[in-house]
């Protein structure tokens, strides 16, 4: 019996899972996914989840439901991978052999890595929402909360959902004034980059959306250290908070570290194009678990797992690997009183107006506030569960197109 | 799109001053747009983070952000943010001659 081990049962690893067991001869190959998490989380969920949208109970599900039958789910921590013997070691000690590797074990935010951002404070007036007991927290103290400054603050990048910042900025705008008090609220949004908006077209269509909704922007701050009421960054400027909601720096998972097969971060080196990870034959990595420049998104993910199939298909029967994955996202990015944008891109194109999936028609609105937008935001809970998850077709092409996109003159 | 004379060197460059081809670099041209970004002298610790700005660019694929250049070229961030003052990330990009970095929007 030959053996496809796949480290991690979020977004990549269940899809991939689920898949597999429908491609390869089950006769000849044994399909496993190792996760010690029992749960399975809809993360989209945990942006709504603050503002008292979303109960914790709809958005997760028993880890075994979400995995085929024919899956088999060893619930353990991973210790280390050895590339060289093809073997992962669990932590207390079994060995699992492997002919075929996925590693999509996904990201996580290291608040540790911020001097003082774990101090007093933490859960107290500072939060995270990329966790369901943080953003259960920052829901609680949210609907306490009765004025004052309210900082967002993305520490660096990588980041899961690079959106998912200022989608909070825009529904915490939204927040305040349905509660009444958005004039008692000073909204900052905090960033390293250089702007909110750091894509040409997008940054003119849609610079408007923060002054409109008056949330000050500070950029190109580096936080370096953290205190109780503000952040600081490296060159000594200081944001004063009374409420600070941070996205950490995130980095892989800490077996990649111990097996030294990540990069600063813990993200796996990876062809951007076919995902083998760098320098280990056998072994791919997909999901936020690498280092390709795409975003770490779920729908990146989705269109990622189209190429690695292919590829692992064609590593089990010895053929030639494709490199046909472009980096294509497809974000719907809330902004807030029903409605929402929808952003796709790959690698090389920027996000760009125009219509989505089917060219002039839509029904979606790329780079455009619509309320069908935000719908089709809420419809994806139930494509994600039934469809995405469970490995079924889902009609948008994996490689992004430029039909239905207005092209900027040269 | 737009030409620019770095050092005597005409280079193409993106609205922002980005080098728009990394091979137009030359180190008389990141001299120049050092000075252009208010850096007067590139000093070896410059130097050492262009050149690892450059070469994790070419074999990577995307612009090293700061935490990466600190783990691999030799600098504390404290040095970075005095090296490249304010934005260290978009500085060492638009100094080497590689992309900005930048979010997906």
């Amino acid at each position: 019996m030959k053996h496809l081990l796949i480290l991690g049962a979020g977004t990549a690893g269940t899809m991939v899972a689920n898949r597999m067991v429908r491609k390869l001869s089950l006769e000849e190959w044994d399909v496993t996914v190792v996760d010690p998490d029992t749960t399975h989380l809809y993360q989209p969920g945990l942006l709504f989840l603050p503002f008292g949208n979303h109960e914790e109970s709809e958005l997760v599900r028993a880890r075994g439901t979400t995995l085929d039958d024919r899956v088999r789910w060893v619930q353990r921590p991973v210790l280390e991978i050895d590339g060289q013997a093809r073997s992962v070691q669990l932590e207390g000690g079994d060995r699992l052999p492997f002919d075929l590797l996925v590693i999509a074990s996904g990201s996580r935010i290291r608040p540790d890595l911020t001097e003082g951002l774990l101090g007093d404070a933490w859960q107290r007036s500072v939060f995270d929402f990329y966790t369901l007991d943080g953003a259960v927290k920052l829901r609680d103290a949210l609907a306490k909360f009765r004025g004052g400054r309210v900082v967002i603050n993305l520490v660096e990048l990588p980041i899961k959902c690079p959106v998912a910042p200022l989608e909070f900025a825009f529904l915490a705008d939204e927040f305040f004034k349905r509660r009444g008090i958005r004039d008692d609220v000073e909204l900052t949004y905090v960033t390293p980059l250089d702007g909110a908006f750091t894509k040409p077209i997008a940054s003119k269509r849609l610079g408007h959306l923060l002054q409109e909704k008056s949330v000050k922007v500070e950029t190109e701050f580096a936080v370096g250290s953290v205190t109780d009421h503000e952040i600081v960054s490296f060159d000594e400027r200081r944001v004063p908070f009374d409420l600070l909601v941070t996205i950490p720096t995130h980095s892989g998972a800490a077996f990649v570290e111990r097996s030294g097969l990540g990069n600063e971060l813990a993200f796996v080196p990876t062809d951007k194009h076919s995902l083998a990870a760098k320098g280990l034959e056998n072994v791919f990595v997909v999901g936020d678990a690498t280092d390709v420049p795409a975003s770490k998104a779920g729908s990146v993910a989705h269109f990622e797992a189209e190429t690695l199939i292919e590829n692992l298909e064609r590593a089990a029967s010895g053929r030639e690997l494709v490199s046909t994955f472009d980096g294509h996202a497809n974000c719907f990015v809330e902004t807030g009183n029903g409605k929402a944008l929808l952003i796709d891109f790959n690698y090389d194109v920027e996000p760009l107006p125009g219509k989505y999936p089917l060219p002039g028609l839509g029904p979606f609105s790329l780079l455009e506030e619509s309320k069908l937008n935000h719908q089709g935001k809420l419809a994806f809970r139930w494509i994600y569960w039934n469809g995405l998850l469970p490995g079924k077709p889902i009609p948008v092409p994996a490689q992004m197109s430029l039909a239905g996109k207005e092209q900027p003159a040269p | 799109m737009a030409t620019k004379v770095y050092g005597g060197i005409a280079v193409e460059v993106d609205d922002e001053g980005f080098l728009k081809k990394a091979t137009e670099w030359t180190p008389e041209v990141a001299k120049a747009i050092a000075v252009e970004v208010g850096i007067p002298a590139l000093t070896d610790k410059h130097w050492k983070v262009l050149e690892f700005a450059r070469q994790d660019t070419a074999s990577s694929g995307q612009s090293p952000g700061p935490r990466r250049i600190v783990a691999s070229a030799g600098v504390s961030m404290k040095e970075l943010y005095e090296l490249f003052p304010k934005g260290p990330g978009k500085l060492v990009a638009r100094v080497a001659g590689v992309p900005k970095p930048k979010a997906c929007l």
